[in-house]
């Protein structure tokens, strides 16, 4: 039954869950530990105290604007710069709440703590389940086990980036658009959206010389002016599905940059 | 740098967007265009930050070095190389070239 189900119950969530299941969400945490880890070290070795990635993961908890933030306050760019566009980029977690809001069903603590954990990764597990039972332990699994994951990983490549010594000659600035890069790459599969990014991109690298810094990046939003509609002509509950399956796709192969293992769908070129 | 309150704006506003869609989720549908403008605006901010963070440092050019390692990095991401190996070979390409004197 539902009501037994306890946040704490590991084992009935492990035996609720497919084998598959349960290996995919291992190659996630994996994935994201290396993400995490250099997270860490990039933010100290790029100069913030120890406690800014180690707050940021526990609190917010979502890795592209944690780059982000970080990426704009080492460039020079002003904090409300840094926040807003993380803001910016958190927002896509809005429909994710919306996704998996049938998981987070009953109690007030239960919805508080679980909303925490909602991310990219544990929405798109649930939607590869349709059974309620497997969905709310889908969810809490992969939830709890990437917070652990994320902020342990986070914390051991802080510390390894402060005993980094002179960063540039190691090239690490250039790791910082190179771990966002390997991230945003297979969200570039729509032409819209790639169309919409490289104006955006455009923007944001000519406007760099005349505004203060942080703000080039917030300008791209300009390139959404490209974004074009959603499935134009369709009636949107006919859409929804599709959009569904396209988050799912999405996360996997986001997912799949670290396992080069080849997917269905096409990559850009 | 990054003071606390502004980790605690961008914690409690994530943390906002994310709470919406489990207490409002029965009374409230988002519609699909506004589903596919938060994808595309994420999709758009992080491909601005690679273009800035690989091209410029302050108002100016970052050097050749930079963004020649984004680039081996973004081809070898192309190609399905693990993630280490993609930021690895990143920052090797950067450091090499600074070796070599390239800015």
């Amino acid at each position: 039954m539902l009501d037994g189900f306890t946040l704490m119950d590991m084992r009935s969530l492990l035996r609720t869950l497919e084998r598959a299941t349960l290996r995919d969400i291992a190659l996630v945490c994996l994935a994201d530990a290396l993400v995490g880890a250099s997270f860490g070290a990039i933010s100290v070795s790029g100069g913030l105290p120890l406690w800014v990635p180690i707050a940021l993961s526990a609190l917010v908890f979502a890795g592209g604007s944690q780059f982000a933030a970080v990426g704009v306050v080492l460039s020079g760019g002003g904090v409300l710069a840094a926040v807003a566009t993380g803001l910016v980029l958190n927002a896509r977690l809005l429909p994710f709440g919306f996704t998996v809001a049938d998981v987070l069903d009953g109690s007030w603590w239960r919805r508080l703590v679980g909303a925490q954990l909602i991310t990219d990764e544990t929405a798109a597990f649930v939607l590869q389940q349709s059974e309620p039972r497997r969905r709310r332990a889908a969810f809490w699994l992969c939830g709890i086990a990437l917070y652990v994951v994320w902020n342990v990983s986070v914390l051991l490549g802080a510390v390894a980036g402060g005993l980094i010594g002179d960063t540039d000659a190691l090239g690490l600035d250039a790791a910082f658009p190179a771990v966002l890069l390997a991230l945003v790459l297979p969200s570039l599969t729509d032409r819209r959206t790639r169309t919409a990014a490289v104006v955006g991109a455009v923007v944001a690298v000519a406007a760099t010389p005349f505004v203060p810094a942080g703000l080039p990046v917030l300008l791209a939003l300009v390139g959404l002016l490209f974004a074009g509609r959603p499935g134009a002509g369709e009636a949107p509950a006919a859409v929804r599905p599709v959009e569904d399956a396209e988050q799912v796709e999405r996360v996997k192969r986001v997912k799949r940059v670290e396992q080069a293992e080849p997917t269905a769908k096409e990559t850009v070129r | 740098m990054m003071p606390l309150y502004a980790v605690l704006l961008l914690a409690v506003g994530t943390y906002a967007f994310r709470l919406a869609g489990p207490l409002l989720g029965g009374r409230l549908a988002l519609s699909e265009r506004l589903r596919h403008l938060l994808a595309v605006a994420a999709a758009v901010l992080l491909v601005a930050l690679v273009a800035t963070g690989a091209l410029t440092q302050g108002h100016g050019f970052a050097g050749w070095a930079r963004p020649a390692g984004v680039l081996v990095a973004g081809v070898l991401a192309l190609r399905r190389a693990p993630f280490p190996a993609v930021v690895v070979a990143g920052a090797a390409t950067t450091a090499l070239l600074r070796l070599c004197g390239v800015g």
